[in-house]
């Protein structure tokens, strides 16, 4: 696999920001109820985060180390400004949703990470696939999340009804805990075990083991 | 040392940096800045429109918008203020929410009467009118007042008998989705269609109500089933119509249309 392909590659399955470095999760629990606006929201976060890796990786070398981060956070707000002033220029209805959840952009720790660990090391090309790479990697787990949240909280997708509520006249009963950001918590969970059985290298070291209850006849085996 | 980190450096990155980002966010702001207002203009023309039913896929929501007639008017005496000009009359969010932060242009509610946590209520407002050939049609009044998480921002439409609703939209809120934002489900916005505001006594009776209306009930005609799992923007709901169609709200005006609608069809007869 050449290096770009497995820059941009890498972050969906194997290196994932939200499932893997546990990143960004904020985002993933607030804006997720619905799949457009969750669609909005993956296309902003991968704009902002490809292009602030490119821009950075231009001017790496010319960044001075002592303000690198304030240069970094800088770059990334104004891009967060424009995606949103974007938005709000051809999306009005979503932006009154999703608007707030654009602006903290600015705080998704993938951004600034990604900024930080590989747009100052590498080069333009690289690293704006590096925020490509990383931004699909985040809108896979949203529009999983999405996707089971407006399923079963209000038995739609995209809007469309799929399952008739029975508020509608239907037979299915919303559930409503799919409705409240702290779902996503769970289904997050489920998607990263599901990864991890899939990819098994991803599952970390236990930080440390319960000792086993034979100490005592361990102990007494040495006395004797 | 880096030869970056000499403070001429610095100082030279951190400017020239400054200067860039604050070029393209200007350009960017001016740039959109017409296309984010039509749209805006937009979408609240549409929810005009749509609480007063007039909504329709044939025509465009210019078009439509053609036969709403725009009047500031004065709260405090129900009086039509055509001094203030209704084009130029537009707020942040809602249209005279920024009279309402002036002192002048408006009056603070203390808490005993504020039973929708406005803390001040301006004094001009602006509301629509739906006319046919010149004989009022529906009348659009916009309403705002807290829920469970925030205000909701919409618009009430009232038949030209001032007592029944056609219906009730909200343009702006942060309920919860699934529970409090079902005030934007259809089904519970039809709801509203051909519910009295006051008996036939005057009396202020509509209310939405915990639970679903009981249908043998006489008092149903001023009912309308409460959110399940929302008792409290229900509530936000019942409050603000009872704040804005009370006499700190639209009731002077209203009586003043009445007598207006009144001799108006004394004449057609």
């Amino acid at each position: 696999m050449s290096k770009s392909r497995q820059v941009l590659l890498s972050p969906i399955f194997n290196d994932n920001p939200i499932a893997l470095q546990i990143l960004g999760i904020c985002s993933a629990l607030a804006v997720t109820s619905n799949l457009y606006p969750t669609l909005l929201m993956c296309i902003a976060l991968t704009a902002v985060v490809s292009l602030s890796n490119l821009f950075v990786s231009i001017i790496r070398n010319q960044i001075p180390t002592n303000v690198r981060m304030i240069v970094q956070i800088t770059l990334i707000a104004s891009l967060v400004v424009v995606v949103d002033e974007v938005l709000k220029a051809y999306d009005y209805e979503t932006s009154k949703t999703i608007g707030v959840f654009v602006a903290l952009i600015v705080t998704n720790c993938i951004v600034m990470g990604r900024a930080e660990a590989f747009a100052m090391q590498n080069g333009p090309w690289l690293s704006f696939l590096d925020g490509l790479g990383n931004g699909l990697g985040y809108s896979l787990i949203l529009i999983f999340v999405a996707t089971i949240r407006e399923l079963l909280g209000a038995g739609t997708l995209f809007g469309y009804e799929i399952l008739v509520l029975t508020q509608n006249g239907g037979s299915y009963l919303g559930n409503n805990y799919m409705v409240l950001s702290s779902s996503s918590f769970i289904i997050i969970g489920l998607f990263i075990w599901l990864l991890r059985s899939w990819k098994v290298e991803q599952i970390e070291e236990p930080e440390f083991q319960v000792a086993r209850n034979n100490l005592e006849t361990k102990e007494a085996g040495t006395r004797v | 040392m880096n030869k970056n980190d000499t403070l001429f450096k610095t100082l030279f990155v951190g400017i020239t940096l400054c200067l860039v980002c604050s070029i393209i966010i200007s350009l960017t702001a001016v740039g959109l800045r017409d296309q984010q207002k039509f749209l805006k203009q937009k979408d609240q023309q549409s929810k005009i429109l749509s609480s007063a039913g007039l909504l329709t896929n044939q025509k465009s929501i210019e078009e439509l918008f053609m036969a709403i007639e725009e009047r500031v008017i004065n709260l405090d005496t129900g009086e039509y203020a055509d001094s203030l000009d209704p084009k130029s009359f537009n707020g942040k969010k809602f249209e005279s929410e920024d009279y309402s932060k002036d002192p002048l242009t408006s009056v603070q509610l203390s808490s005993d009467i504020d039973i929708s946590s406005l803390k001040r209520r301006e004094n001009f407002i602006k509301i629509y009118l739906y006319k046919e050939n010149n004989n009022i049609k529906a009348v659009i009044l916009p309403v705002r007042g807290l829920g469970l998480w925030g205000t909701l921002y919409g618009y009430l439409a009232i038949e030209p008998d001032l007592n029944t609703i056609i219906g009730l939209e909200y343009f702006a809120h942060k309920e919860t989705p699934g529970l409090g934002a079902e005030v934007d489900n259809p089904r519970w916005k039809s709801k509203w269609r051909g519910k009295k505001i006051r008996s036939s006594s005057g009396e202020f009776k509509i209310k939405v109500i915990k639970g679903l209306i009981n249908p043998g009930s006489p008092e149903k005609k001023y009912q309308v089933d409460g959110l399940s799992g929302a008792t409290i923007t229900s509530r936000g709901v019942s409050n603000m119509l009872a704040f804005w169609l009370g006499e700190l709200g639209y009731a002077k005006f209203l009586n003043k249309l009445k007598e207006e609608i009144k001799k108006e069809e004394a004449l057609n007869v």
